[in-house]
């Protein structure tokens, strides 16, 4: 394989500047952000340069590695610090790096009111560094290192303004959820070290074919786990709701580029453990599948503008997973959704974050309304990003998803159609509930008080939005063009069995067009037809309080995870306190009594003391007396 | 009569010095009975060497005489110090040792 | 065969006699209150031990016991007592609770104990009695093993001696911590306290003319009693006649007229 000496440049210009942001403390604090961001787009620019030189080699010599220097050396185990970009990474690379410099310039006018911008930038760098390390990681060890700090540098930016509690509640929420993943992830690394002897991504697939498909299963499990976590699927999706309250900016990387991607990450770069764990690869679709549903159902009660497009999110990523799920037909369009994804929904974000800006910080669309006016280029991008997520042609969303639903549909028999009917009813209920999305922020009478002044983000938040909005346009379109990403990715993955057509692509499309169609009809029938209340009405049905409350995510989790805790750890504090602390206070009390009683012998007259050597005399007597009888 | 009567003598007599120490309070007093329990020991001794027809038992005594006499001695001037500073010769007196 | 040794009626009566004396000397000891019948009984109980050594052919110990215990150990005592005890009241109430009750069940106990194990105890063989060893006479036999087998014991003990009267001497050493007045001092001191009552000195005990034993306090000249005029011990033993009786105001003061 090719070895390139350029590769670490990509994470060690964004860590340059993370460190050195926090080392130099308030000194940089009026050029730290120019730094960050000058660094993010220099690794942007390294990324490009490794494409255009992977660009001019043929197929099979595409990858390349770079071994930075041997970590573990035991015996016939042997793990290097090595990076590996194949055509995979570099889609990543360009994704993180690209859409990361944008949110970079983006936040410098976000952020430009905050004390703390510096120390904001030097989080965003760090994440943008662990990213990159994760999807360069040649095998799972290096990646799990990446893994554990995109985790640390989300916890830092989502509790970033912790000076609020339930800010800070919320990082530490997102922290725990990901931690289970994250044992999944060191649970699958022993079992590849265990069953297989080796944790290197080109080990793990040499040796998949011979390796039994238990093994795999098992394998493919604790992935899952780890992508679930990570990438905030059900059963872990708790946290991505809350997560809301990092600045905006960080949600738009944590939801678009960073983050939840590296889940699907993950599954497509485990393709070989999959491709041998049918059982595995079968969960992963399911849980896709219901995980775009949970997202979008929960996406249409959700009146705080971020948490809808969080829910929105959550949908998305479950397409993603779905089509990692769908086996090699579905890597691909997993990958070619995640990027268009991550135009248009950082466009979307950036947008959120922008009219947030113009309203004074109200999340809340009720309070929304006939923005459309007072800031255009906003409504154009963000619209731009609303027909590409609910997938009108030929905006990006259309090419990705529909090829998602096609491949899930021609997945085979009742599984097919039970998938693909699935992502076909998320289409139709994504389309309403970003359509009311639009419509209660852009579209409708206004409903916010007068003191109110909404106005026109500053230019340097408005172009990468704008850029953001092209990408949201055209890339799904130049992506597909003659299937050029799929080709693209495909040396990387096993060949798909041939499926036959359950329904035609044209049909297909129409079909799901039409479930677009009757969703954004029922989207402006009930909000741009009739009134809206700026207070959420209270008089709804059952299923939307569930939806308002997450579907009970969090209350399921309290009853099944939080309370059976903490009444084992209420438990095992008592029996701390009564039985282990009783037994060492008991040791103590034992020789404090006796000492006590026993001082009550030490009255310091002479005569006493003579009294107990005469009855200790006489007890000596009686001993040699019952002896010698 | 049996020789071991000596003996019975010897325990009476050592019971009561025993008493004795504990009971009186007086410092002198109860040295007189820590000499009397010597005595008795003495007794059981001198009876010891006759029933063994040998004389190491009195030479023990002879020793066990010369103890005493020098604890006699260091044991009274003790008394004399105490009561120089605490005009009591009360043994229950001299209880400093509690606190 | 016939025992060795027998002991003969004579003995028998001796200590069948003496026996219960010197144990009732002993229980009196517990039980008198003043320390001087203490000592006195204790020396009783001594002689009759002597008695007992010299009757069971342990001849040097007797005489030894009369010589040192009876007569210099128990002179020490009794110069002590005069020191320090005679105005020393000593009750027999017990101060401390529970505590006579404690001493007298254990020492019941050890007694009765002791009493039944040597009821039980066999030597082994039959007494063989001293007329063998004592054959060269009983001081020399001591001798003889005093300075043969028991030379070291003998030298540790001589130590030991030589170490109590040194120790004794220490222990009743009495460093002055200041320095002794003078006469010249006391007689200044005197006649600068307060009153010049005492500034010629104590007054001598007696009553002039009328008693003049020690026990009876001095009159001074307003005709009251003084009571610095008696020694100390007498007044700690309560032995002082009331001196009022012989003022001169209760006496007929009338002059008879010699023919």
């Amino acid at each position: 394989m090719v070895t390139n000496s350029g590769l670490v440049y990509l994470i060690a210009l964004p860590l340059f500047g993370a460190v050195s942001l926090l080392l130099l403390g308030r000194r940089a604090d009026k050029w730290g952000h120019l730094l960050a961001t000058a660094l993010s787009a220099g690794s942007f620019a390294v990324g490009l340069f490794q494409l255009s030189q992977m660009l001019g080699r043929d197929v099979e010599s595409r990858p390349v590695t770079q071994k930075l220097f041997t970590w573990i050396s035991v015996g016939s185990f042997n793990v290097d610090a090595s990076l590996l970009l194949d055509q995979l990474s570099i889609s990543f690379v360009l994704l993180i790096t690209g859409v990361g410099t944008l949110i970079h310039i983006y936040s410098i006018s976000y952020m430009a009111h905050d004390p703390d911008r510096r120390r904001f930038f030097a989080y965003l760098n760090l994440f943008i560094a662990a990213m990159l390390l994760l999807v360069l990681g040649d095998s799972y060890l290096n990646l799990y290192v990446g893994w554990e700090g995109v985790g640390l540098a989300s916890y830092l930016l989502i509790g970033f303004w912790n000076q609020k509690a339930a800010y800070a509640t919320a990082s530490k929420k997102a922290f725990v959820m990901n931690r289970i993943g994250d044992m999944g992830l060191s649970f699958a690394i022993m079992i590849a070290f265990a069953s297989l002897g080796t944790v290197s991504f080109s080990g793990v697939k040499e040796k998949a074919e011979f390796a039994s498909e238990a093994t795999m299963t098992a394998l493919g499990i604790m992935l899952l786990i780890a992508a679930v976590g990570k990438s905030a699927q059900f059963p872990l999706q708790a946290w991505l709701g809350d997560a809301m309250a990092g600045p905006t900016p960080v949600s738009a990387l944590i939801h678009a580029a960073t983050m939840v991607t590296a889940g699907v990450y993950l599954i497509v770069r485990s393709n070989f453990v999959f491709d041998a764990a049918p059982n595995a690869q079968l969960l992963v679709a399911i849980i896709g599948a219901i995980t775009l549903i949970f997202g979008a159902l929960i996406g249409t009660a959700k009146d705080d503008i971020k948490k809808a497009l969080a829910a929105s999110t959550m949908s998305q990523i479950g397409y993603m997973i779905l089509g990692a799920g769908l086996g090699p037909a579905g890597y691909a369009y997993a990958i070619m959704h995640l990027i268009t994804h991550g135009f248009f929904k950082a466009g979307m974000f950036l947008g959120a974050g922008s009219v947030m800006h113009g309203m004074n910080d109200e999340v809340n669309m009720r309070k929304y309304g006939a923005l459309r006016k007072f800031m255009p280029i906003t409504f154009v991008t963000f619209g731009l990003g609303y027909l590409a997520i609910i997938g009108v042609p030929p905006f990006a969303g259309f090419y990705s998803k529909d090829m998602l639903i096609e491949t899930a549909l021609n997945a085979g028999g009742v599984k097919g159609i039970l998938l693909g009917g699935t992502a076909l009813l998320g289409a139709g209920i994504t389309a309403f509930y970003m359509t009311r999305v639009m419509i209660l922020t852009f579209t409708s009478p206004k409903r916010w008080d007068d003191n109110q002044r909404p106005h026109e983000s500053p230019a340097l938040m408005w172009i990468p939005m704008a850029i953001l909005a092209v990408g949201s346009v055209i890339s799904g379109y130049l992506l597909h063009q003659g299937k050029a990403f799929k080709h693209w990715l495909e040396p990387l993955f096993a060949k798909p069995g041939e499926h036959s057509e359950l329904l035609p692509p044209i049909v297909v499309s129409g079909l799901a067009l039409t479930m677009v169609a009757i969703g954004v009809a029922i989207a402006v029938v009930k909000y741009q037809l009739s009134e809206v209340d700026s207070v959420a009405p209270e008089n709804v049905t059952e299923f939307t309080h569930f939806a308002r409350r997450d579907l009970l995510q969090d209350e399921i989790n309290e009853a099944l995870f939080m309370r059976p805790g903490q009444a084992i750890t209420s438990a095992l504090v008592k029996i701390d306190q009564s039985v282990i602390d009783g037994a060492v206070r008991g040791i103590g009390q034992m020789a404090i009594g006796s000492g006590s009683s026993l001082r009550k012998s030490q009255t310091g007259f002479v005569r006493s003391y003579a009294a107990l050597i005469l009855v200790g005399a006489a007890a000596l007597i009686a001993a040699i007396w019952v002896v010698t009888q | 009569m049996d020789i071991n009567n000596y003996l019975y003598l010897s325990a009476i007599l050592f019971t009561i010095g025993a008493v004795g120490v504990v009971v009186r309070r007086n410092a002198i007093v109860v040295f007189m009975c820590i000499e009397l329990m010597l005595n008795a020991a003495n007794l059981s001794l001198v009876t010891f060497s006759r029933i063994n027809g040998t004389l190491d038992g009195q030479v023990v005594a002879f020793f066990t005489m010369v103890v005493a006499a020098c604890e006699v001695v260091v044991g009274l001037a003790i008394i004399v110090t105490i009561y120089r500073s605490r005009r009591s010769a009360s043994i229950d007196d001299a209880s400093l040792l509690k606190r | 065969m016939e025992p060795l040794l027998t002991i003969q009626a004579p003995e028998a009566a001796l200590f069948w006699v003496l026996a219960p004396l010197s144990v009732i000397a002993a229980l009196g000891m517990l039980l008198v209150k003043k320390a001087v019948h203490s000592a006195l009984l204790l020396a009783w109980v001594m002689i009759t031990l002597a008695i007992f050594y010299i009757a069971q052919d342990a001849v040097f110990l007797g005489i030894v016991q009369i010589i040192v215990y009876t007569g210099a150990v128990m002179m020490l005592f009794l110069f002590i007592l005069m020191l320090v005890g005679v105005d020393s009241s000593d009750s027999l109430t017990e101060t401390i609770s529970g505590l006579r009750p404690i001493a007298i069940t254990a020492a019941l106990g050890f007694g009765g104990l002791l009493v039944s194990l040597l009821g039980h105890a066999t030597l082994g063989r039959e007494p063989v009695g001293l007329a063998e060893a004592n054959g060269p006479g009983n001081v020399q036999g001591i001798a003889v093993l005093l300075f043969s087998k028991y030379v070291w014991p003998f030298e540790v003990v001589s130590a030991l001696l030589i170490t109590a009267a040194i120790g004794a001497m220490v222990l009743a050493h009495h460093q002055r911590s200041n320095v002794r007045p003078t006469q010249r001092e006391q007689a200044v001191n005197r006649f600068r306290s307060g009153s010049l009552a005492g500034a010629a000195g104590l007054p001598g005990p007696g009553v002039f003319a009328r008693h003049n034993a020690v026990d009876v306090p001095a009159l001074l000249p307003d005709g009251t009693p003084a009571p610095s005029s008696i020694s100390a011990t007498l007044k700690a033993r309560g032995d002082v006649i009331d001196s009022s009786q012989f003022q001169l105001d209760n006496v007929d003061t009338t002059v008879k007229e010699e023919k």
